[in-house]
Parts: structure tokens; C-alpha cells; sequence
């Protein structure tokens, strides 16, 4: 069997998502602007700020040990990677036996507690106690995703991705209502793990509401840049694997080249619907106190279990 | 029958060397040279040769010998199989990087205690082994109770101090409740003839007493395993107990119970009903998550690595119990799937537990210090500490590739076998107990996240602290004998977390050999790079290609970064935005950290705290948090133990009259019964 299609296939995918990934950010940055009736910042303007960061000179703290240093980039691995493990162009992608969905989840673990270690690591008070929220955030939500994937992997009978794709893109046309309460789930999931509103809020220093940004106080220059960038494809990444789960149609199937550029074009037309959407909600809804966080992940969980339940019911 | 040649009579040769190290730890008294320098390294190597021989006894068929010792007509008998074989290379490998740290760790002890340490350690080692390879339920309750009177007395090393005393109580107290279930239950299932195994696997037990069976030795093992609401003594017992002590205990002793468990459910009882499993799974959940709630509130280190021993025995359960349901109800296959997840989850808890305990065990040696609030920033006098707790922390906060995730998603995919089941309740409930992993799982990660952060990271705490202006002044790191042995586990869990596949195969023999099946063909066919636990189109991991593409891209991100850009780096104060008046009691301590679970499982906890008023010219707060438990469960048991007594007690009336009178009376009532 020759892999190299395969192989070539996959290694152009995760390129494309790294690099597509603050254009994707920009976007939802524009539609937000226009939106609120301010004029839009260039698209491109993620770009320019990681450029600018790569340049600065970084500075780090003296209390830092070498854990603080290598922790961007392991988030950068560790979302590079999941970008590798989502099937978002083709189901034909020779990495994803190596990772499920469960693998999956533990990779943006991983992200996390080397984000929260990273935090505590200078002895700053902020970093602690954004360390703490991230965590309190991590523990709700995780389980929350894993209901909503098991939902998939139950209708699908298996947990690899590509398969779940396969299974759900070419099904005869059913409603699973089960689904629809997965997506649910889900969409409070993606906007709880990339600390988006109403969680956190992604655009203020707020010191005593600031979850995921407490936590990077101490970055600078390159380090924080790589955390930038990471964290625009951790939101390609989660949009990806609700394209995968929820809206599988276009994603080509393994071994059909003639259907990338039909994919590629359904995957702008996906990624452009998602991020006005996410604009739209961050207009239309206000960041919630910390401690409401918690009901409103734990609504995501029971979301989650009953559209599992619900799958068991209805079959 | 070649003796030498035999993995049976070699593990009982080395049993027995344990037995004799433990002997001539007291013979030259005066001079510890022996106890000091040899007792523990030697511990260690028969600990290797043991594993060995375990490894090799998995791949053979049982082999069975008794023993021309014990009483009249009740010879030892010793059986080896690959169940015995499993636990046998548990004990062994995981005992002999503790052994190799104790050597260390001990050494400042006087001769006489260092004695008495080394006589107590290795009898505890030697009835663990003998634990494993009993075969009648004679030995088997010799060994267990040698096991539980050596802990104690290990437990209570330091019984200067009441409250190790009264904890070494509680333990005893405990075990011995455990014990006389066990001992119950081999008595339900004793069917005429003797008490060896091959006997009791022979006796038909009706559905009524079998699950009588079923329940006592669950409720007996589980006493011994820490799950709720026999957990009491585990939080008391591990931070009284020496490091390395702990560490055998969690690491190994907790396993032993999960040993008797199988042994006796799945081999001698037999016929295993899906309602047990039910049973196992509830117990199994509730344990889980009370275990990882409750460490979360610790500051004490060695008490919140204790609740999560408790909270991995859960697991342990969760797994146990997905077993018996599938087997219950016809799915061998998955059945098998599930003891497999619940064995492999044995073996890396047994692994990363004795490390964590053992690097607790290091902080404590090196600065004094047990109780987190205290510590911050021993990253920079104990890297080589930091870097193996840091391992262990990944391995047990279930995080790829190590090999706490290996189990946990092996978990997991019994779980994801729920729609083969009938029973649409069942099926339904299945994934409710994997919701619970993952609930623990997170947890788990943020509780490690909280113990590493602030032991490890930021800056000291408490700089007043003695411990730490010597540990400013050029403070040590953990000494070379523990460094080989914390290394030695943290080895254990990169292997076991990379090579998974080696050791599914080794535990299929168990399952086979247990439950006459083990998992399907296509998983025992895949290469070793990839773990499949059922099917490849179903699920499969590869830890390898895992590890190497987040290496590849991690250095691939630092030489693209460091090509193109500018290295230049600038040390500075840290920023914190801004905040002018910086003080490291600012930092997070412990309980600050647990402040959301607090709030979020508010009423699971007995919480009792004290906030200061407007007023207060002295404002203190202070949390108090309590174990329900102790409450409903313990306290009420105690007093009516205590009434009780109060009532027995006015029979002693103190005069010989009355105590011939009473022996009058019973000889009476005898011969009225016995005639």
C-alpha cells in the first residue's frame, strides 16, 4: 500500500491550518467590528501582530525556571498536531490511527496543564489564579467534550475521526436527534475551551475577569507569539471537529483527489459561516460571572449525556 | 517436575530470600552494616528476579506444589498461574526501585530502628509474595494477616507520636474487619472437603450463595483497597507511615486486594452475574469521584496522594465491574477487554503512586516540609525531584503518552462497547460511569496541576520557614540511591505508557486463563506499534508515532523560531501586570487553588470555615473540611462498640464465685445441646 499520498496529503493539511489559522481570527475580528458598527482592522492584522512579537526582544521573569521557556512551544506541538489528527480536508489521513477522538481530547489536556503549570511557574498572584479558572474550566468542560464525541462514536461504532466522518457524510438523510443535542454541547464546549465570550473574554486585561489571559501575563515576543498562533488553531482545530462531526458534507473521501478543490472550497464556506457566527454570539451575548461558568458547562455535560441517552433510545 | 528450571519454586526461593534478609537484619546487632549497606540492594535484586520469574509464569501453564509445613492435614499449598504471575511481576518490579530508594532513604535511621525497619520491610515483602502464590485458603489468610501486622508496625515507626499511633489503630482496626469477611467468605464457599483453592473453584454455590460469596469478599478485598466507605484508614495510614512505606503500601499492598478480587470473583467463585457487576461499577464511581474530591481539598502532600490512591482504586473498579457486566451478559470479548483495562490500570497506578510518594518522600527529606502551603520553587534545588514528580504527575493526571492514559482509554473503549448489551438500562448506564472517568480525569489533572505548580513552581511560600534558608543556601537535591529508585519507576510509566501493546498481549493470558477468553483475534494481531483494543476501523493508538510527531513538530516550531528570529533575551522582574508591591505569600497557595471545587461540589463536603468580620482587629479565616463518612458511618459504629462493651462488661464482676458459676452455666448449656 503506498502512503505517500497519504503522508503528503496530511502534512499539506496541517500546514494549511497553521498558516490559515490567524486569517481565520482576523475574520472573526472583522465580522465583530462590523457588527458593533466600529470600522474593521485589516484582515491580515494577526498577521502583522505575530510578525511584530517575532521581532521584540522577549523578556523573561527571574523567577522562571526552563519549563516557562518551553511551554510555548509545546502548545504550539500540541495544537500543530491536533490539527494533524481532525480530518479537515480529506478522511484520508494516514496519522489519525496513531490518535481518536479520546487521544484527541488529551492533547489539548496536555495543552492545558502545561499552560496552567507555565502560569504558576514566575510566582505572580494573577498567574496562580489564572491557572486556577483555566483548570476549574478544563475539568467542566472536558467531560462535557467527551459525551459529545462518545454521542458520535456511538452512532458511528468507532472513535477514529476519518470513520466517524465517513459514517455520518454518507448516511441516507436521518435526523439523529441525538446530534442536535450533541452540537449543542459542543458549541458551549468550543466557546468555553477557547476562552471566548461569555466564558472569557479574549480582547481585555481585565484583571479580575481575565481567565486565559492571566495565565500569559508573564509572555512576551516570540514565546507569546507562538501562544497567539497557537491559540487561533486550537479554534480551527475545534471548528474543524464540529465541521467533522456535525457538518461532515464536502470533507473528501480517502483516496479521491479530484474532490480537494471542492473541499477546499466548502471548508472557506464553513470556516467563513463559523467565525461570523462566533462573531455574531460574542456580539449578541455578555461575558458571565466566573462561578455562572460552572452551570453553564454543567448544562453542556447533561447536554451531552442526554443526546448519548437519547442515541440509545431512539435506535 | 525440574525445580530449577520452575517459575513457581524460584518465586517461592525468592519469597523465602526476603524472608531471610528480613532474619539477618537482626543478627549483628550493634553493627548495621549489613541492615544499612546490603539489606535494600539485595531486596531490590530479589524484587527483579521475582518480576522475572512473574513474566515467565504468564507465558506457562499453572503449575501447582505443596508444602510439607502448616498444621496436620492442612499442608501449604502454592499455585502459580498467570494471574499470580501478573501480580507477582507487579510486586516485583515495583518493589525493587522502592527497595533501592529505602536504601537511601533510611540510612540516617539509628541501628536499632534501621533494624527493625529492615526485619519489618522485607516480612512485608515476602507475605505480598505469599499473598500471590497461596493456593488453600489457609496460607493464604497466614500470609494476609503477616502482610497486615507487618504494615502496621511499619506504619507506626514513628509511635512516639500519638497520632500515628491512633492512625496505625484505624488501619489495623480496618484490616481485620476486611479479614474476617474474607475469612466468611471462603467459608460460604466452602463446599466439603478442604480448604484448597482447586476444592473451593469445585463447590456448586446456588445463585443466593454465591452472591453472598460475592459480596463478602467484594466488601473484605475492598476494605483492604481503600474504596469508600471503608476508606477511613487510607488518608490516616499513608502520611504516618516512612516514604518508602507509603509507597509500598499504595503502590503494592492496595494491589494485593484488587489480586484477591479477581482471584476469588472471577476463579474460585466463578459464573460471574452482571448484577455484581452493577454493584461494582456504583461502588467503583462513587469511590472515584469522592477519592479526587477530597484530595483536591489537601494541603498535607502524602494525604492527597492517598485520597487519589482511593480515587485510582475506583477506576481499578470501574473496569472490574465493565467486565463483570459484559461477562454477565454472554460478551466475553469485551468482558476480557475490561478486566484487561481494570489489570493494566493496576499495574500503572501501582507504578507512578510509588513514584509520586517516593519524590514526597525526597521534598520531605531534602526541606522538612509536608504541607504545600509551605513550599513554592523546588524546581531550582531538586531538578532531578522535579523532573520524575513531574512525570508521575502526567502518568496519573491520564495524559498521552504516558501510561496512566494507556488504561484510561482502555477504559474507555469497554465503555464504548455498551451497545452490544441487552439491557437497555445497562446499556444506557455504561456511559455514565465513563462520563465519571473522564470527570476524574480532569480532576486528577487539575489536583496535579495544583501539587506541582506549588511545590515545584513559582517562589517559596513561607520564607520565614527554616527549611528554607537551608534550602537557599545551597539547598540538595534527593540523595543518589533515591534518585536511581524514583528513576527506575519513572521509566516504568515512559515504558508502559509507550510500549502498550507488549502488554496487552501479557494481560489477554490472564484474561484467558481466567475467563477460558481473551480479546479478539484482530486486536492480538496488530503490530506492536499500535494498541487496538477491538478492531483497527474502531479504535486504535499509537503512543510511539505519537510521542515522535509532538517531538518532531515541537523541534521543528524551535528551529524554524530560532532560525529566523533573533534569540536576544532579557531576564527581568516578573510584570504581574504592573502591581507594584509583589510578595511571594501573593501566590497561590493550596487551598486557594481548590477555591472552585469548593464552590462548584460545595454540598458534598462537610465544610466548616471561619470568616473574619468587618471588625476583627486580628482577621483570621480558617476551612475546616471533614469526611461525612466519619459521621454517618464510623462514629455511630464506634459508640455502639463502645455500648456494647459497657453492657458485656458488667458480667466481670470480679470474683471467683461468679466466674466458676458462669463456666457452670456454659458447661450446662453445652450438654443440652451437644448431648
Amino acid at each position: 500500500m503506498n502512503q505517500l499520498p497519504g503522508i503528503a496529503l496530511q502534512v499539506l493539511q496541517s500546514v494549511l491550518v497553521v498558516l490559515v489559522a490567524p486569517l481565520v481570527m482576523g475574520w472573526v475580528n472583522i465580522c465583530r467590528a462590523w457588527l458593533q458598527n466600529r470600522s474593521a482592522p485589516s484582515i491580515w492584522l494577526p498577521y502583522y501582530t505575530l510578525a511584530k512579537l517575532f521581532h521584540k526582544d522577549a523578556v523573561i521573569a527571574n523567577t522562571a525556571s526552563p519549563l516557562f521557556r518551553l511551554t510555548p512551544y509545546i502548545l504550539f506541538g500540541c495544537m500543530w498536531l491536533a490539527a494533524g489528527i481532525v480530518p479537515v480536508l480529506a478522511t484520508d489521513v494516514p496519522f489519525a490511527p496513531a490518535a481518536d477522538i479520546i487521544a484527541l481530547v488529551g492533547v489539548f489536556a496536555v495543552a492545558r496543564v502545561f499552560s496552567a503549570l507555565a502560569a504558576m511557574d514566575t510566582g505572580t498572584s494573577f498567574g496562580g489564579l489564572g491557572a486556577r479558572r483555566e483548570m476549574m474550566i478544563g475539568f467542566l468542560a472536558e467531560p462535557a467534550m467527551l459525551m459529545t464525541l462518545f454521542t458520535a462514536a456511538f452512532i458511528s461504532g468507532s472513535t477514529q475521526l476519518p470513520t466517524i466522518v465517513e459514517t455520518l457524510a454518507h448516511r441516507e438523510f436521518a435526523i439523529y436527534p441525538s446530534l442536535a443535542f450533541a452540537a449543542v454541547a459542543f458549541l458551549m464546549v468550543l466557546l468555553a475551551e477557547n476562552a471566548r465570550i461569555p466564558v472569557d473574554n479574549p480582547a481585555t486585561h481585565l484583571e479580575l475577569t481575565m481567565i486565559h489571559e492571566a495565565m500569559i501575563l508573564e509572555y512576551s515576543a516570540r514565546h507569546l507569539a507562538l501562544i497567539e498562533w497557537a491559540v487561533a488553531i486550537k479554534l480551527v482545530a475545534y471548528m474543524a471537529i464540529g465541521f467533522a462531526l456535525f457538518l461532515p458534507w464536502g470533507i473528501a473521501p480517502a483516496g479521491d483527489w479530484s474532490a480537494l478543490p471542492l473541499a477546499l472550497a466548502a471548508l472557506g464556506a464553513k470556516l467563513a459561516l463559523a467565525g461570523t457566527g462566533l462573531a455574531l454570539l460574542e456580539t449578541l451575548l455578555a461575558k458571565m460571572r466566573i462561578f455562572l461558568v460552572a452551570e453553564f458547562l454543567s448544562t453542556a455535560f447533561l447536554l451531552g449525556v442526554l443526546g448519548m441517552l437519547i442515541h440509545f433510545l431512539v435506535r | 517436575m525440574e525445580p530449577l528450571s520452575s517459575p513457581l519454586f524460584a518465586s517461592l526461593l525468592a519469597a523465602v530470600s526476603w524472608l531471610v534478609i528480613a532474619a539477618l537484619a537482626l543478627v549483628p546487632a550493634g553493627n548495621a552494616f549489613f541492615a544499612r549497606r546490603l539489606a535494600f540492594p539485595l531486596g531490590a535484586l530479589i524484587g527483579l528476579s521475582l518480576a522475572s520469574f512473574g513474566l515467565q509464569s504468564i507465558w506457562l501453564h499453572a503449575e501447582q506444589l505443596t508444602l510439607p509445613l502448616g498444621l496436620p492435614d492442612l499442608p501449604f499449598h502454592l499455585r502459580i498461574d498467570p494471574l499470580a504471575g501478573f501480580f507477582l511481576l507487579l510486586l516485583g518490579s515495583v518493589s525493587a526501585g522502592i527497595s533501592v530508594y529505602a536504601g537511601g532513604y533510611f540510612r540516617t535511621e539509628t541501628a536499632g530502628r534501621l533494624a527493625l525497619i529492615s526485619l519489618q520491610y522485607h516480612m512485608f515483602l515476602a507475605s505480598m509474595a505469599f499473598v500471590i502464590l497461596a493456593d488453600d485458603a489457609y496460607l493464604f489468610m497466614v500470609a494476609w494477616e503477616t502482610m497486615a501486622l507487618s504494615s502496621y508496625f511499619l506504619v507506626t515507626t514513628d509511635h512516639e507520636r500519638p497520632a500515628i499511633r491512633s492512625a496505625g489503630f484505624l488501619y489495623l482496626l480496618v484490616a481485620h474487619l476486611g479479614a474476617i469477611a474474607i475469612l466468611l467468605c471462603f467459608g460460604v464457599m466452602h463446599g466439603g472437603g478442604d480448604y484448597s483453592f482447586d476444592a473451593l473453584r469445585g463447590a456448586e454455590l446456588t445463585p443466593f450463595w454465591a452472591t453472598v460469596a460475592f459480596l463478602l469478599a467484594f466488601f473484605g478485598f475492598g476494605a483492604k483497597a481503600g474504596m469508600i466507605p471503608l476508606h477511613a484508614w487510607l488518608p490516616e495510614a499513608h502520611p504516618a507511615a516512612p516514604s518508602p512505606v507509603s509507597a509500598l503500601m499504595s503502590g503494592i499492598m492496595l494491589k494485593t486486594a484488587i489480586y484477591g478480587m479477581v482471584r476469588v470473583i472471577y476463579d474460585l467463585i466463578g459464573g460471574v452475574r452482571w448484577e455484581w457487576g452493577i454493584v461494582v461499577l456504583a461502588i467503583g464511581a462513587g469511590t472515584t469521584l469522592f477519592g479526587v474530591l477530597y484530595a483536591l481539598m489537601q494541603h498535607d502532600l502524602k494525604r492527597l496522594l492517598a485520597y487519589h490512591s482511593v480515587e485510582n482504586i475506583g477506576i481499578i473498579l470501574l473496569g472490574l465491574g465493565m467486565s463483570m457486566v459484559f461477562l454477565g451478559f454472554g460478551h466475553p470479548l469485551a468482558g476480557a477487554l475490561g478486566l484487561v483495562a481494570a489489570l493494566y490500570h493496576t499495574l500503572n497506578h501501582a507504578v507512578f503512586k510509588a513514584l509520586l510518594f517516593l519524590g514526597a518522600g525526597s521534598i520531605l527529606h531534602a526541606t522538612g516540609l509536608r504541607n504545600l502551603n509551605d513550599m513554592g520553587g523546588l524546581i531550582r534545588t531538586m531538578p532531578k525531584t522535579a523532573l520524575y514528580f513531574l512525570i508521575g504527575a502526567l502518568a496519573i493526571s491520564a495524559l498521552p503518552p504516558l501510561n496512566g492514559f494507556v488504561s484510561e482509554w482502555l477504559t474507555f473503549q469497554t465503555a464504548l462497547q455498551a451497545p452490544l448489551l441487552e439491557h437497555g438500562v445497562v446499556r444506557s448506564l455504561l456511559p455514565l460511569f465513563a462520563a465519571t472517568l473522564a470527570l476524574a480525569g480532569a480532576l486528577t489533572a487539575m489536583c496535579f496541576v495544583k501539587v506541582y505548580g506549588i511545590a515545584f513552581l513559582g517562589r517559596p511560600r513561607e520564607v520565614r520557614h527554616p527549611a528554607h534558608a537551608r534550602a537557599e543556601g545551597g539547598g540538595h537535591d534527593a540523595g543518589s540511591m533515591e534518585q536511581y529508585g524514583m528513576a527506575w519507576l519513572a521509566a516504568g510509566c515512559l515504558v508502559l505508557g509507550l510500549f502498550p501493546t507488549s502488554f496487552l498481549l501479557m494481560l489477554n493470558r490472564v484474561g484467558v486463563s481466567l475467563t477460558g477468553q481473551g480479546l479478539s483475534p484482530e486486536a492480538l494481531e496488530s503490530s506492536w506499534l499500535w494498541l487496538v483494543p477491538t478492531a483497527p476501523e474502531r479504535a486504535s493508538y499509537s503512543p510511539i508515532i505519537f510521542l515522535l510527531v509532538v517531538l518532531a513538530v515541537v523541534l521543528i516550531t524551535i528551529r524554524l523560531v530560532r532560525g529566523f528570529y533573533h534569540g536576544r533575551v532579557r531576564v527581568a522582574d516578573p510584570w504581574d501586570c504592573g502591581f507594584p508591591e509583589q510578595t511571594t505569600r501573593m501566590q497561590d497557595t493550596a487551598d486557594a487553588f481548590g477555591q472552585p471545587i469548593r464552590h462548584v461540589f460545595g454540598p458534598l463536603y462537610l465544610m466548616k470555615r471561619h470568616l473574619p468580620g468587618p471588625e476583627e482587629a486580628n482577621p483570621r479565616y480558617s476551612i475546616k473540611i471533614e469526611d461525612r463518612h466519619w459521621y454517618w458511618l464510623y462514629l455511630p459504629v464506634a459508640r455502639l462498640a463502645d455500648y456494647a462493651s459497657s453492657k458485656v462488661g458488667l458480667l466481670q464482676r470480679g470474683r471467683i464465685s461468679i466466674y466458676l458459676l458462669y463456666s457452670f452455666l456454659t458447661l450446662i448449656a453445652l450438654l443440652i445441646f451437644v448431648r
